[in-house]
């Protein structure tokens, strides 16, 4: 259980973070979505203890992180993959964060094998690992204490698909356990594929927040045919939103309605899908584009969605 | 019931467990640990070893028989160590920056302080271990000149100028580590160190036997003058009082200014 009530983080007149509040549930997996820069990663370190805030709080099980006697038992935090000390080998990094916790020595073990880093890759120098490696060196540290919340900043960067779906699997099966998982990402398809509640935020703002499902309720229907106006006006005329998209249409009618309305105007329909895969990121675009850093144009921005 | 169920009852509680904080004891052991399980901390400190077993040989085929005492094998070992010793304690503060570890050490430890006094206690044991071996060594070089020279040993270092020598190297452990407290980085603090250990006793002297009105403050604003009268092995009164104060103003304040700023920085 995380809580963020009213978190502002200003440097100087910037606010980084501004007026933030969301709850992160256990049992669930929470997706903390938006563009860089969007003020993400300093809510994630306010949490952590690691900066102070401005105003508002942030509190993990009810208590200020500082207060937990010792934190590493109840939140596994992973902020930065890369930051971890070059010299050391992944195994030593894993047994001071033991020691440090008070936990048994097997614990290093079980950890380094949760995460799929062999004895081998275990004794090499932290500095010699991929990104993705990592990365699982990080998650297991996080989850060495046996946390009931956990807490990643970016944890896809790095890992390849089979790492991605490892680290899907993983998540799941935490929440699913009954922890509590905050996952930040600008990876719109990741998000999407695995959070059940996603809070996007933009420029310090929270812009949108509520369990994925209802988010997407909003998802449109892509039509393609070869006369868009006249499809479109078949659609408008009915009642429906109607948007063009190129050489189709996206309207808030379910598919089956579109096709019918097409059918009934005499238009062949050459496609008809929910635009899923579209509907979070165009959302996303959207709900940024007024406070984005990058001023979206047109063109859609190409992000992870292929991915 | 099974293991499943049994965590998921686990972590579905959403109160923190009854835990005991982490305990110093085990902080300190945890920094220790931290302070030598590096590559760069191996090389140091394997240069620091081979510093110490070249210099006994060293003093025995270059002085003269006749000549070899205690105190040589003391200060030809102490000297070099003077320089090699703080960088320890150094780049256990800086570390935590320069190489991100921070991120995960505050993590687990919230209360800044309670790193750093037990970084503190490492460095301070650090010191006290590296003198102790130090005193031993020379002493086993001073036994063996003797005996390949064919004389009794001479033993011309007295109680209270072992406690000097090691109150000499406190202060350069001390130095250092203010310094990676203020700055917070490797190169800046190890470029800031040598800085104090090498440049400013020569500007000192310098600046002293060129302007008389210097001379006579130096010993009330110089850390190093201080430093090197302990090196001399005889303290007056007023020696004493000079080293207080300006260990007020170079290690006292700036420790106290760089803590403050170093409990409330955000650790990126």
């Amino acid at each position: 259980m995380i809580t963020i009530t009213s978190l502002t983080k200003r440097y100087g007149r910037l606010a980084a973070v501004d007026d933030v509040s969301f709850t992160a549930s256990p049992g669930r997996v929470t997706g903390f979505l938006g563009p860089n820069g969007a003020g993400k990663s300093t809510t994630l370190r306010i949490l952590a203890g690691l900066a102070t805030a401005t105003s508002g709080s942030a509190t993990v099980l009810g208590h200020r992180y500082a207060d937990l006697p010792n934190p590493g038992l109840e939140i596994g935090v992973l902020l930065d993959a890369s930051a971890q000390h070059g010299g050391r080998t992944g195994r030593e990094t894993l047994v001071l964060a033991q020691r440090t916790m008070g936990l048994p020595a097997a614990r290093v073990d079980e950890s380094l094998e949760l995460v799929g880093l062999t004895r081998a890759e275990s004794r090499r120098r932290v500095r010699d690992y991929s990104l993705g490696m990592r990365q699982r060196l990080g998650i297991a540290t996080a989850l060495l204490g046996d946390p009931r919340v956990l807490v990643l900043d970016e944890p896809a960067n790095g890992l390849d698909p089979a790492g991605i779906r490892w680290m899907r699997d993983l998540l799941r099966g935490f929440a699913d356990d009954g922890g509590t998982v905050l996952l930040s990402s600008h990876l719109l398809a990741e998000v999407e594929m695995i959070a059940d509640d996603i809070v996007m935020i933009g420029s310090g703002r929270v812009v949108a927040q509520g369990p994925t499902t209802d988010l997407l309720a909003g998802a449109r229907t892509l039509v393609r045919a070869d006369d868009v106006v006249a499809l479109g006006a078949a659609l408008a005329g009915a009642g429906h939103h109607v948007t063009p998209s190129g050489d189709a249409v996206l309207t808030d009618a379910g598919p089956g309605t579109a096709g019918r309305l097409a059918f009934g105007a005499g238009l062949a329909v050459t496609e008809l899908r929910t635009a899923d895969g579209a509907g979070l990121e165009d959302m996303f675009l959207e709900l940024t584009a007024a406070t984005a850093r990058e001023a979206v144009g047109s063109a859609p921005i190409p992000t992870g969605a292929s991915a | 019931m099974t293991t499943v169920a049994a965590t998921a009852t686990l972590r579905a509680v959403v109160v923190p467990r009854r835990t005991a904080p982490v305990p110093f004891r085990r902080l300190v052991g945890v920094e220790l640990r931290k302070m030598f399980d590096t590559r760069s901390s191996f090389w140091l400190l394997a240069s620091i070893g081979i510093v110490a077993l070249a210099a006994v040989p060293m003093v025995i085929a270059f002085q003269p028989t006749g000549d070899i005492t205690y105190a040589m094998f003391v200060n030809t070992i102490g000297y070099p160590w003077s320089l090699m010793i703080p960088m320890v304690g150094l780049l256990s503060v800086t570390g935590e920056w320069s190489q991100r570890g921070g991120l995960t050490t505050f993590a687990f430890v919230p209360r800044r302080g309670r790193v750093i006094g037990a970084k503190a206690a490492c460095a301070a044991g650090v010191v006290l271990a590296a003198m102790a071996l130090c005193f031993a060594l020379s002493a086993a070089g001073n036994v063996a000149a003797a005996a390949v020279a064919g004389i009794d040993p001479v033993w011309d270092v007295s109680a209270a100028e072992h406690l000097f020598l090691t109150l000499f190297q406190a202060i350069g452990m001390a130095a250092a580590f203010t310094l990676a407290v203020v700055l917070r980085s490797s190169p800046a603090a190890l470029v800031g160190y040598f800085v104090f250990a090498l440049v400013v006793p020569t500007l000192s002297s310098m600046l002293a036997g060129a302007q008389e009105w210097y001379g006579d403050v130096a010993p009330w604003v110089d850390l190093t003058h201080g430093q090197l009268s302990l090196f001399a092995g005889t303290m007056t009164g007023e020696q004493w009082a000079q080293l207080g104060t300006t260990a007020v103003l170079w290690l006292v304040v700036p420790l106290v200014l760089g803590m403050r700023r170093l409990l409330r920085v955000e650790i990126r």
